[in-house]
C-alpha cells in the first residue's frame, strides 16, 4: 500500500500497539539542554532510574548560558549556574555526550545536532524543547516533548504516542528575491492560524522546498510548532546527503553507502494520501513581519496592521495585541520606528542567515542609538563567519558580536531588551514579554531584520538588495 | 500521581486565544532545578504589576476575590501553545488548577497535563463562553463539576459531554505512571532494540 514518509517512519519505529490506543514508538536519539534536561536528569536520579542507552543521548548548553565573550558558569540570570552544573554533573554521571560551554562545538541544540550529523534521515529524535521539529528538515521524525516524557524516553528508549494525522504543505513556484524560508512559514501560519496544524505531522514539499538549502529547510520546519503541528518534516534528497557527508557522527565506510541507500527510499509514495493537503503558490509570498503577539499576526511587509488575511480575525484578541504592541489597526507596518534588532536563535542564526544579513549590512551602519545584537547559532557558525570576515561587517555596522546560545530569544531572568522596547527579531516567538519585560517583538527574516537595523524603522529588504 | 475522577470547583475565565506557556510561567520565574516552587510564578506577567515583583495587578482574574480559589480555567483556542516547558503544568498544579477548558490545546502542553494529573478538557468556544457567563453571575456558588469517567461537565444545571482520547482518560482516572507502565513491556522493547542495531547499524557506529 502506498505510504507517506511519515507513515514509513512511524512503521519503522513502531514497537507495538498498546491496548489504550497509543503506539509504543522506539526513540533513536535524545537531546537535552540545561534548562529542562537538568530537571529530567535530577528527577531520574532522585527516582533511582537509569538511562537505557546513554551513548544515544546528547546534551547542549544553550538556554541559560551567557553569550558574552568571557562567559563562565556564572550567568546574568540569577541561579543559572545551578542549571549548568546540574546538567554537567548529570551528563557525566550517566555517560552522556555533552557539548559543554568551552567546547568549540557548543551552540543551540537544533543547530549543533545537524552540524554534528547526529540527526539523520529515518531516525526518531526527541528533546524537551518545542523547536525540535527543526530537525525534521532531514527526513527524521523529530519532535518536542516535556520533561516527564524525556524521562520516559531516556529510561525506556520509547514513547507512548497517539498517532498524529498527516498533512502535506506544498510550496509551489519560485520565491521572489528578498523572500526566504522564514517568510514562507510566517505566511502559512498567518493564513491558516496558529493552531492550523494542530494534531498533524506536516510534510513540506513542492518546488520551493526542493529549492531551499538545508538551512532554509530547517527554518521552515523550525516553526511547525508555531503552527501547533506535532512536527514538520521534509523528505531527504541529494542536498540532505551532501550536507551530512563527512559530518562527525555521519556513518563512514560501507555503512555510509548502506545508510544512503536507505535514505533514498525515504519519500512519500506517489499514490499515498494525506489527511489534509494545503498548496501555497509562492509567487504570493512577500517578506513577512508580525505586528502582534502571536506568530499568526504576520502580514506582508507592505500590509496594514491587524488586517487578517486568511483565517477569521478575532477582534478581542486583536485589541489586546494592539494595546500590548502600542500600535493602531490600519497603520502601515513598514516605517514603524524600532529600538533594537536581534539576529539569533534556532530559527535563523546559521551561516546562510548571517551571510544574508551581512550582505545587507556591508558598508552600512545601524541607526545611531539603536541596539543590535548578533548571536551565531553555534560556535562553529561563529568560527565560519569569522573566517569569512562577516564578524567585521556586523561589528563595523554597530552590532554586538556574541558567543553562541539561545540568548535573547527569550528572557530567562538575565539579559533582556528593555521595557516596551520595539525589537525586530529573527526568532520564532513574539509572545508578550518573551524578550524582556513588556518588550514588543516583531518576527521577520534575517534580510528584513538587517534592512531595518540600517534604517531604524521596519523596512522591506527588497529596497536594499 | 493523584487519580482524577470528579472535580468540583470555581472556574476562572481567561477568555483569550493562544495563552502561551511563556504567559503561564515566564522563563524568569523558573529559578530552580526543580518541579516545585512554581505556583507563585503562575501567570506572573499578568498577575503582578512589575516583572519579578509580587504586587498584585487588581484586574487580573486570579486577583479578584471571587476567583482567587479557582481550580478550573476557562480559556480560548490553542491554550498552552509555545515552549515545551512542563513548568507551565507544574505551576498550574501547584496553584491548585485541576482542569483547563479550552477549544484546543498546544500538543506538548496537553501531554504534559496528562503526565501530571491535570485534565485538558476540549469544548467549543461558544459553550465555554456560556459557561463563563453563568459562572460570572456568582462564581463561588456557580461551581463547575467535571466527571471524567462519565466524560461530562456540569454547569448551569446542564450536562455537556466531552471527548478525550482513551489513553489520556485511563492515565488520569487510574493515576498511572507512564514509565512503570511501559517497563512492563521491557522484553518487547529490548528485542526491538537488538533488531534495530542489526537493521540500521550505522546509528550505533560511533
Amino acid at each position: 500500500m502506498a505510504q507517506t514518509l511519515f507513515e514509513k517512519l512511524w512503521q519503522e519505529h513502531l514497537v507495538e500497539k498498546q491496548s489504550d490506543g497509543t503506539d509504543l514508538i522506539y526513540i533513536d536519539r535524545v537531546f537535552l539542554h540545561e534548562r529542562t534536561g537538568s530537571i529530567a536528569l535530577s528527577s531520574l536520579r532522585a527516582d533511582g532510574r537509569k538511562i537505557f542507552c546513554p551513548e544515544q543521548v546528547f546534551c547542549c548548553m544553550d538556554h541559560i548560558v551567557d553569550t558574552y565573550p568571557d562567559r563562565s558558569d556564572e550567568t546574568t540570570m540569577p541561579s543559572g549556574r545551578d542549571f549548568i552544573v546540574a546538567t554537567r554533573e548529570g551528563a557525566h554521571e550517566a555517560g552522556l555526550t555533552l557539548f559543554d560551554l568551552d567546547d568549540p562545538r557548543q551552540g543551540i541544540v537544533h543547530v549543533v545536532s545537524p552540524e554534528q550529523g547526529i540527526v539523520q534521515p529515518g531516525i526518531t529524535l526527541v528533546c524537551p524543547d518545542s523547536h525540535t521539529c527543526t530537525q525534521g528538515a532531514f527526513g527524521a521524525l523529530a519532535w518536542g516533548i516535556g520533561s516527564s516524557e524525556a524521562e520516559h524516553a531516556l529510561v525506556t528508549k520509547t514513547l507512548r504516542v497517539s498517532k498524529p494525522k498527516s498533512m502535506r504543505v506544498s510550496f509551489e513556484g519560485v520565491l521572489a528575491a528578498g523572500v526566504s524560508a522564514k517568510d514562507m512559514i510566517l505566511h502559512l501560519i498567518a493564513r491558516f492560524g496558529a493552531s492550523g496544524g494542530s494534531g498533524y505531522v506536516l510534510e513540506f514539499s513542492g518546488s520551493a522546498v526542493a529549492d531551499l538549502c538545508m538551512e532554509g529547510r530547517m527554518t521552515l520546519c523550525n516553526m511547525a510548532v508555531e503552527f501547533s503541528a506535532f512536527t514538520g518534516l521534509i523528505a531527504p534528497d541529494h542536498k540532505t546527503i551532501d550536507y551530512l557527508r563527512g559530518k562527525p557522527y555521519a556513518p563512514v565506510g560501507t555503512l555510509w553507502d548502506d545508510a544512503v541507500q536507505y535514505w533514498q527510499q525515504l519519500s512519500t509514495d506517489k499514490d499515498a494520501t494525506f489527511d489534509r493537503e494545503i498548496v501555497i503558490d509562492c509567487t504570493d509570498i512577500e517578506p513577512q513581519v508580525t505586528w502582534g503577539t502571536s506568530p499568526e499576526h504576520a502580514i506582508p511587509i507592505n500590509g496594514l496592521i491587524a488586517t487578517a488575511f486568511g483565517h477569521e480575525a478575532q477582534a478581542s484578541g486583536y485589541d489586546k495585541a494592539l494595546e500590548y504592541m502600542g500600535l493602531t489597526a490600519g497603520q502601515a507596518i513598514a516605517g514603524q520606528p524600532i529600538d533594537c534588532v536581534f539576529i539569533g536563535s534556532c530559527t535563523n542564526a546559521r551561516i546562510s542567515d548571517l551571510r544574508l544579513a551581512a550582505s545587507i549590512l556591508r558598508g552600512n551602519k545601524i541607526r545611531p542609538g539603536m541596539r543590535a545584537i548578533c548571536v551565531p547559532g553555534s560556535m562553529q557558525v561563529k568560527a565560519q563567519a569569522e573566517i569569512e570576515g562577516l564578524d567585521r561587517i556586523f561589528i563595523d555596522a554597530g552590532f554586538e558580536w556574541r558567543a553562541s546560545g539561545c540568548s535573547m530569544c527569550f528572557f530567562a531572568g538575565g539579559e533582556h531588551f528593555d521595557f516596551q522596547q520595539r525589537v525586530v527579531s529573527t526568532t520564532n516567538r513574539n509572545f508578550e514579554s518573551r524578550q524582556g519585560p513588556q518588550t514588543r517583538t516583531h518576527l521577520a527574516s534575517p534580510a528584513t531584520v538587517a534592512a531595518s537595523a540600517v534604517t531604524g524603522v521596519i523596512t522591506d529588504p527588497r529596497e536594499m538588495l | 500521581m493523584d487519580k482524577f475522577i470528579q472535580h468540583l470547583g470555581i472556574a476562572a475565565p481567561l477568555l483569550r486565544s493562544n495563552v502561551d506557556t511563556d504567559a503561564i510561567i515566564p522563563s524568569r520565574e523558573m529559578k530552580r532545578v526543580s518541579k516545585q516552587g512554581l505556583g507563585e510564578g503562575l501567570f506572573a506577567g499578568w498577575r503582578y504589576l512589575q516583572a519579578g515583583g509580587r504586587d498584585a495587578a487588581p484586574e487580573f482574574v486570579f486577583n479578584q476575590d471571587a476567583y482567587r480559589d479557582a481550580s478550573i480555567i476557562l480559556s480560548g483556542p490553542n491554550f498552552g501553545c509555545g515552549s515545551s516547558r512542563e513548568h507551565a503544568v507544574w505551576a498550574l498544579a501547584e496553584y491548585g488548577i485541576r482542569v483547563v477548558v479550552a477549544p484546543s490545546f498546544g500538543t506538548i502542553f496537553a501531554n504534559n497535563c496528562i503526565r501530571n494529573g491535570l485534565l485538558p478538557l476540549v469544548l467549543g468556544e461558544n459553550i465555554i463562553a456560556e459557561i463563563a457567563a453563568w459562572v460570572a453571575q456568582d462564581p463561588c456558588q456557580n461551581k463547575v463539576l467535571v466527571d471524567l469517567p462519565e466524560q461530562q461537565l456540569q454547569a448551569s444545571g446542564e450536562a455537556v459531554n466531552f471527548e478525550i482520547e482513551p489513553w489520556a482518560k485511563r492515565m488520569l482516572v487510574e493515576g498511572l505512571d507512564a514509565i512503570s507502565l511501559t517497563q512492563t513491556r521491557w522484553q518487547t522493547i529490548d528485542r526491538f532494540h537488538r533488531h534495530r542495531q542489526s537493521l540500521r547499524p550505522w546509528l550505533y557506529q560511533h
